[in-house]
């Protein structure tokens, strides 16, 4: 059963073609990559499906709802979550902090219950703290709760991102280049959390540079190549596939 | 933990009562007038740091929703309808309180506006219309933001200047007192100065608890995350426009509330509180007192609202604060209410992180 569903789907800027018709989908419970070379189209791709981007045409399908069109807010409310290829934490907020503002889609103290101090609102707040604890203890990095987060190092960054996400108790993870920037422990340290997230029962969509990581982990996995998509299908058959060794290694080799 | 967020609160309540106690110790209750203009300029700039420290939006047009409140409230107190005092709808109204029967200054009789019901409908004024400057200037980022802000600060400025029914360049006056209780009002009577200081006090403090609570909530958390990465608090659910816009309006109704009180304690408004400088003011307070820090935004509106009313300043008052401004952008962006004093604060309250990290 398909969680997410990507019908033909496509965004031009200008004279260039980022993404020309788009399909595949995401099953429930799965791990699913979209890989491509620099430029092919994967983080236009990702920024269509969390609402930073609008299709020019197509449709994005989830749980049957059509989301294409919507702003991320809204999108994170229908439990998808996303990470950002180059870290985007909140400035100024402890790594906690951090990790609370993930649980806002789920929670729902407005501006007057927050000035009047409401009881309701307060038990809430507790329920946030417990619940970003209990995502960094999750990931391992309870030990950062109140270290600022802009002062972690680059994987640690990547872990609070991550927990963040998680706080959101999405049903599905959006994962734009989890392994940019990180060494190969830190990699398979990635490759590892990935794993225990899709054990947890959250559907994974993973854009990836680089095919060791997702070789590994995914149920299946889509290439995209200038925008258009030219395989779809395990990582065994995927790898064997001429198409994507042609554009992975360049057509000139012989 | 929720009382350790209350000893900043008890804290300004005991300097407040201790300052009138010492006024009056060494006969120099006169001080108490400025001290009450101040406790209104500084609901201005509290509203202002909300905006600014913590949702990360500037607004150099806040003197125009303090004008707002002001004029509003002088022009529906000071109307004379006396002379429709037989149609319905205006024996109507009287009947609600809504008009009310007065005598100005030299004992004519007049029918205006209640201030009670001026204040309501100078507030809701107040949200309307940032409700609908915010919409599409909110849009805007940095420079732009502040361009645009400062050109509603500029029309607001223009068309009470141009105004007739507003009294162009010489203001509003004669605006009557503003009745609290029986036996008590906003106005500047002598008579009334020490009330008039606690309850100007007592509005600062209401309006510090609702904004500390609100910096210590889900919202807060919101605001200081679209401060530190928009697009970021924007996946993770933040509706970043409307919570921007929200803070707008409520920053807007504390301008124009503490424009209908300090109108009626002063008797009147001119243009000048509309004026581009007192909004640049208002920045430059909050600039000076650490953006992010309503505490520290409060103690340097005390002493510089106070030194300016004061005359300290003389004939440079403008340029004192343009020059803070100055300064404080080159030398100290954090503020001068120095990083110790913040973290003792901090420590005071240990669920205020942001007050060390800023």
């Amino acid at each position: 059963m398909s969680l997410l569903e990507i019908k033909n789907i496509s965004k031009r800027f200008g004279g260039l073609q980022a993404v020309k018709d788009v399909s595949f989908s995401v099953r429930k419970g799965s791990i699913k990559a979209v890989i491509g070379p620099n430029g092919a189209g994967k983080t236009t791709l990702f920024n269509l499906v969390s609402g930073f981007l609008y299709p020019d045409v197509g449709a994005i399908i989830y749980q049957g709802v059509p989301i294409n069109g919507k702003d991320p807010y809204e999108i994170a409310g229908y439990g998808l979550s996303r990470t950002f290829q180059h870290i985007k934490l909140f400035a100024h907020m402890t790594a906690l902090e951090n990790v609370m503002v993930g649980c806002h889609v789920r929670s729902r103290a407005g501006f007057l219950a927050g000035m009047l101090n409401l009881p309701w609102a307060r038990r809430e707040e507790q329920e946030i703290r417990d619940k970003a604890h209990a995502m960094m203890d999750l990931l391992g990095i309870a030990h950062l709760s109140g270290a600022e987060a802009l002062s972690l190092s680059y994987g640690q960054q990547r872990a609070v991102e991550l927990a963040r996400a998680l706080a959101s108790s999405p049903t599905m993870l959006l994962l734009d280049e989890p392994a940019a920037g990180l060494n190969m422990r830190e990699t398979a340290d990635v490759a590892k959390l990935i794993a225990r997230v899709r054990d947890l029962g959250i559907t994974v969509l993973i854009v990836e540079h680089d095919m060791s990581l997702v070789m590994d982990i995914s149920d299946e996995i889509v290439v995209l190549s200038y925008g258009e998509k030219i395989a779809d299908d395990v990582p065994r058959a995927v790898q064997t596939n001429p198409e994507v060794v042609r554009v992975y290694l360049g057509e000139d080799d012989a | 933990m929720k009382t350790r967020r209350f000893i900043p609160i008890l804290t300004l309540v005991a300097v407040v009562i201790l300052v009138q106690l010492v006024t009056q110790v060494v006969a120099k209750e006169f001080y108490l007038t400025q001290l009450t203009m101040t406790a209104y300029y500084s609901l201005i700039v509290i509203g202002l740091c909300l905006l600014m420290g913590f949702a990360g939006q500037i607004s150099l047009g806040h003197a125009g929703f303090f004008a707002i409140g002001g004029y509003t409230s002088a022009v529906l107190t000071t109307l004379d309808l006396s002379t429709f005092k037989d149609a319905v709808f205006v024996a109507l109204l009287t009947k609600l309180r809504i008009l009310t029967d007065r005598q100005d200054l030299y004992g004519h009789a007049l029918v205006s506006v209640h201030p009670w019901a001026a204040c309501i409908v100078a507030a809701l004024l107040a949200l309307v219309i940032s409700w609908a400057i915010g919409i599409p200037v909110l849009k805007l980022k940095g420079h732009y933001l502040a361009m645009a802000t400062l050109g509603f600060g500029i029309i607001i400025y223009s068309i009470v200047l141009g105004t007739q029914r507003f009294g162009a360049a010489d203001g509003i006056s004669g605006v009557p007192p503003f009745p609290l209780l029986p036996g008590i009002s906003v106005s500047g009577g002598s008579s009334l100065r020490v009330l008039n200081y606690y309850f100007a006090w007592l509005l600062v403090t209401a309006a510090m608890i609702l904004l500390v609570n609100l910096i210590h909530s889900r919202v807060g958390r919101a605001l200081r995350a679209i401060h530190g990465a928009e697009d970021a608090s924007n996946a993770m659910g933040v509706d970043t426009a409307r919570y921007k816009l929200s803070t707008f309006m409520l920053s807007a109704v504390l301008a124009a509330i503490a424009g209908v009180f300090l109108t009626h304690f002063n008797g009147g408004i001119g243009p000048s509180e509309a004026s581009i400088i007192k909004s640049v003011r208002y920045v430059a307070i909050v600039a000076v007192g650490g953006m992010g820090s309503l505490w520290g935004t409060l103690i340097m509106s005390v002493v510089l609202n106070f030194f300016s009313l004061r005359g300290y300043f003389g004939t440079f008052d403008d340029a004192v604060f343009g020059s803070i401004l100055i300064l404080i952008m080159l030398f100290a962006p954090d503020g001068i209410i120095g990083s110790d004093l913040r973290k003792l604060i901090g420590k005071l309250n240990p669920k205020s992180q942001m007050a060390n990290n800023k």
